[in-house]
């Protein structure tokens, strides 16, 4: 199968679906390719409220935000069950393979909406035995959402990352036992909301500054050693064993950008760097979602996804798009920031983390105040809204977060 | 004429490749293995490496097979159609002591009949390997070194075995051997069986199955290796080596033939009571870590992928213990480089079985196996017409090693019966993300193939449930 278009979307999850809308709104030909039967992506299996607030006003399910998302999103072409193999940056082509047999897409402007994947509980090295019973966050909520299986009768969960937490409380409703969530951090690593309505209203202990030290079971898991941990090194005299069959880890989430091999500009952590138009170095190659950085809303992913949809086509349709002109760098206080370069041209919203919990502080922007936050968590990204044309940017747009 | 029966106990490299060997002869073989799948005990955890042969002392059986071995895997990987890489190796010198090792180690392949082997001063060495400490003074190069993925060795010479005419019994537990009359009775979980000869392939657990069937043999202990994975495919080109020293050949960084790269082994000797013990330890993890830093400085932790341990069946002469007896041949102590040596203890007894019983040439063997088609190392055309005969070969199921569902279907076919079946099959769930995308699919395979329900698929041994909840 071969097709030309405008604008080529990679990956039918939330960022995807955003940028589909974008493109569509600037009259672009747009090919979705996604690798599933349907899009949604993780969506799907979040059946959770808690989607939509910022995006419809209201709170819902992930599969209804999906739905209503894509109720009026039509005039595009897809390819689902469809995995790429190479994408072609210097001659704009996705080499891909389906049931259908090969599949070339030649393209003016891309978009790649890849997501992230998880950190599986293997990679922690973590020593013991390898039994069955471990399971990814994400893993587990498929198992139970999707194929309607329950994984164990009393688990662990290891990390508190929102889906962490979430599975908690899935399993709770499911008759699952939990015995605790443990988290390395002295602090949690989800949303506020979910500490609140995932655990403490199931009467799910949440253990901080502590971790699991050694995996037990021949075949299937027996139980985890834990212990409190003071940085990454356990306290000794601290450890209790947890007689479990199941460990659920939401241990992070990695950017996944394993088809972009070329010279495309990724940061340390492996996110893809864009400007405020969502644009990677390469002027045609577009990005948005969690293959950038890892987000905690997915009304922010839709927007970004929005964004890079617009400019995309604008780019492939041969509008002239304005040039980066400003970095922007991350100074004390701040862990992620989105986006890392600034075109000026009009107004734009950062999304950025603090690295530390921080009762109150305040967001600088070149040192001055933007913004107050109480209660900062790294755990939950601040929106800063950035207006080019009051400031007076120079070459650097620095950030920070002063503790008040 | 009846045809003689010959028994293999142990699916492992060794006793898969005996069984094959043999099936070259007119005879009946049959293959007993303790767990429900090949290459599952000491084949499946080790480092993969076919050594050059240096490394031991001349008058050691290890010197006797190793050299030999390797000059066979290059045959023998194109017949039975495994991944074998001869990339070469390198053992680092970082002082005069250590330097004058290297010299040893030169004399003594040469009294072995390595080929090859050279010693490069510090820029040959960096320029052949440029991630290696720059603190290096010497390296031993050895250019026949390579590497395996050592279960597909036994899987291949599993199916090749069965094709012509050997039996497999998995979840078989050999209690013990003993002649009586012309026949060898053998006792199992399974029943009572009479052969005319046993080969004792049992690994770490060889010396019990011949202390059992009354013999005196020297105990086997297990001696424990710990490895890390990392998901990097450039960090190094060559099997890096330290300069050995009293406990083998020390913690290496070896490349793997699926684009990774293995930290390891530990070298902890364990009581002969702990042959289960696959644990890895915090003690070992950082001691890995420790060790192949000073090889390799460069080396980033955060691309791991996981961490595992296997035995290897040591014994207090550190050799290989080979006896032939009138009904039984016992294979002791196949320790390092027992994987090298492997294809030529195989040949030596099945030569034996031949002249013992006077067997004829069994002019029906099929020495080629073939392996499963791999869609990712085809050509576009290729692809296109696999894809066009079976869909199947287009639905990439595991995303991080390309594997496609016709190739799970295929492994099922071949015998795969778990997650971990399809694994070493396939390498699906081998990779970086450890299963979580593609384990639902692939078990929906299994159980769609072999009719087990979803949820009693295993991942491995008897027990080892994915899922273990109640059904909704």
């Amino acid at each position: 199968m071969k097709g030309i278009y405008d604008v080529a979307v990679l990956g039918g999850g939330a960022s995807g679906l955003g940028a589909v809308k974008g493109a569509l709104k600037e009259g672009a030909s747009v090919i979705l390719i996604e690798r599933e039967a349907s899009t949604g992506g993780v969506l799907n299996q979040c059946i959770h409220t808690g989607f939509g607030l910022q995006v419809f006003n209201k709170e819902l399910t992930g599969p209804e935000f999906h739905e209503l998302y894509i109720s009026n999103l039509e005039d595009f072409d897809t390819l689902f069950e469809a995995s790429i193999l190479y994408i072609d940056f210097d001659t704009n082509y996705i080499y891909g393979i389906s049931k259908a047999g090969l599949f070339e897409i030649s393209f003016k402007a891309i978009v790649l909406a890849t997501g992230a994947r998880e950190r599986p509980f293997e990679s922690l090295r973590i020593p013991g035995e390898r039994p069955s019973g471990i399971f990814t966050a994400g893993l587990a909520q498929k198992f139970i959402n999707v194929e309607n299986c329950l994984p164990g009768k009393r688990a662990v969960i290891i990390g508190s990352g929102d889906i962490g937490m979430i599975m908690a409380r899935r399993f709770v409703l499911e008759g699952i036992e939990v015995e605790g969530v443990y988290e390395i951090l002295p602090y949690p690593g989800g949303l506020t909301r979910n500490v609140y309505q995932c655990l403490m209203d199931y009467n799910i202990p949440l253990y901080l500054s502590t971790s699991v030290m050694e995996v037990r079971g021949k075949s299937r898991l027996e139980g985890v050693n834990v212990a409190k941990f003071h940085g990454n090194k356990s306290v000794p005299g601290t450890e209790r064993f947890i007689e479990v069959d199941t460990l659920v880890a939401s241990v992070g989430l990695i950017p996944e950008n394993d088809l972009v091999k070329s010279n495309i500009e990724k940061s340390r952590n492996g996110g893809l760097v864009v400007d405020d138009l969502m644009r990677t170095n390469i002027p045609n190659v577009f990005a948005a979602g969690n293959n950038i950085i890892i987000h905690d809303l997915v009304d922010f992913v839709v927007m970004e996804g929005e964004t890079a949809g617009v400019y995309a086509a604008r780019f492939a349709k041969g509008n002239k798009l304005p040039e980066r002109k400003s970095k922007i760098i991350k100074k004390k206080g701040i862990s992620t920031i989105n986006i890392e370069y600034a075109t000026l041209s009009n107004p734009f919203v950062l999304y950025l983390r603090v690295d530390k919990p921080m009762k109150k502080c305040n967001i600088t922007v070149n040192r001055k105040v933007r913004k107050t936050v109480l209660n900062a968590k790294p755990s939950e990204m601040i929106e800063l809204e950035i207006e080019p044309y009051k400031e007076k940017f120079m070459e650097t747009i620095e950030i920070e977060a002063e503790e008040r | 004429m009846e045809k003689k029966s010959i028994l293999v106990i142990g699916a492992g490299v060794v006793g898969t490749l005996i069984a094959r060997e043999i099936s070259k002869s007119n005879c009946q073989i049959s293959v007993f293995e303790k767990l429900p799948d090949v290459g599952w005990g000491v084949t499946k955890a080790n480092s993969g490496i076919i050594h050059a042969g240096y490394g031991d002392n001349p008058n050691s059986n290890r010197a006797k097979y190793c050299a030999k071995g390797n000059a066979l895997y290059k045959c023998l990987s194109e017949e039975l159609q495994f991944d074998f890489e001869r990339i070469g190796s390198l053992v680092l010198a970082f002082n005069e002591m250590q330097e004058k090792t290297l010299y040893e180690l030169l004399e003594q392949g040469h009294v072995n009949g390595v080929e090859g082997l050279e010693i490069l001063n510090k820029e040959k060495t960096l320029s052949m390997e440029p991630s290696v400490n720059p603190l290096v003074k010497k390296a031993l190069f050895a250019p026949s070194a390579g590497i395996v993925a050592p279960w597909e060795i036994a899987i291949a010479a599993f199916e090749n075995s069965k094709e012509n005419g050997a039996d497999y019994f998995f979840n078989t537990e050999v209690n013990r051997f003993f002649k009586q009359g012309k026949k060898v009775i053998v006792e199992t979980n399974s029943g009572v069986f009479k052969f005319d000869f046993v080969i004792n392939a049992s690994g770490i657990f060889s010396d019990e199955i011949a202390l059992k069937s009354g013999m005196n043999v020297p105990k086997i202990y297990p001696r424990k290796g710990e490895y890390i994975l990392l998901d990097e495919n450039e960090l190094v080109r060559k099997i890096i080596f330290p300069t050995p020293g009293e406990k083998g050949k020390g913690i290496l960084v070896v490349p793997t033939v699926h684009d990774s790269t293995l930290l390891g082994p530990t070298a902890e000797d364990l009581p002969e009571t702990m042959k289960e013990n696959a644990e890895t330890t915090f003690h070992g993890l950082s001691k890995i870590i420790k060790q192949s830093r000073k090889l390799v400085p460069g080396i980033d932790l955060s691309k791991t992928i996981k961490t595992f341990a296997g035995l290897r069946p040591e014994n207090a002469m550190h050799d290989f213990d080979i006896s032939y007896g009138e009904y039984f041949v016992n294979l002791l102590a196949i320790r390092s480089p027992g994987l090298t040596a492997a294809p030529a203890i195989a040949r030596e007894v099945a030569d034996f079985i031949k002249e013992k019983f006077s067997l004829k040439t069994n002019r029906d063997f099929t020495p080629t196996r073939e392996r499963i088609i791999s869609i990712k190392d085809l050509s576009n055309s290729e692809k296109e017409k696999i894809i066009r005969d079976d869909p199947s070969f287009g639905n990439i199921v595991c995303r991080c090693n390309k594997v496609t569902e016709g190739e799970v279907i295929e492994a099922v076919k071949r015998g795969a019966k778990t997650i971990d079946g399809v694994k070493f099959r396939t390498s699906a769930t081998f990779g970086r993300c450890q299963g979580a995308f593609c384990m639902v699919n692939i078990m929906k395979i299994i159980s769609r193939e072999l009719g087990i329900p979803f949820n009693r698929i295993e991942k491995n041994s008897n027990g080892s449930k994915i899922l273990n909840g109640e059904a909704k």
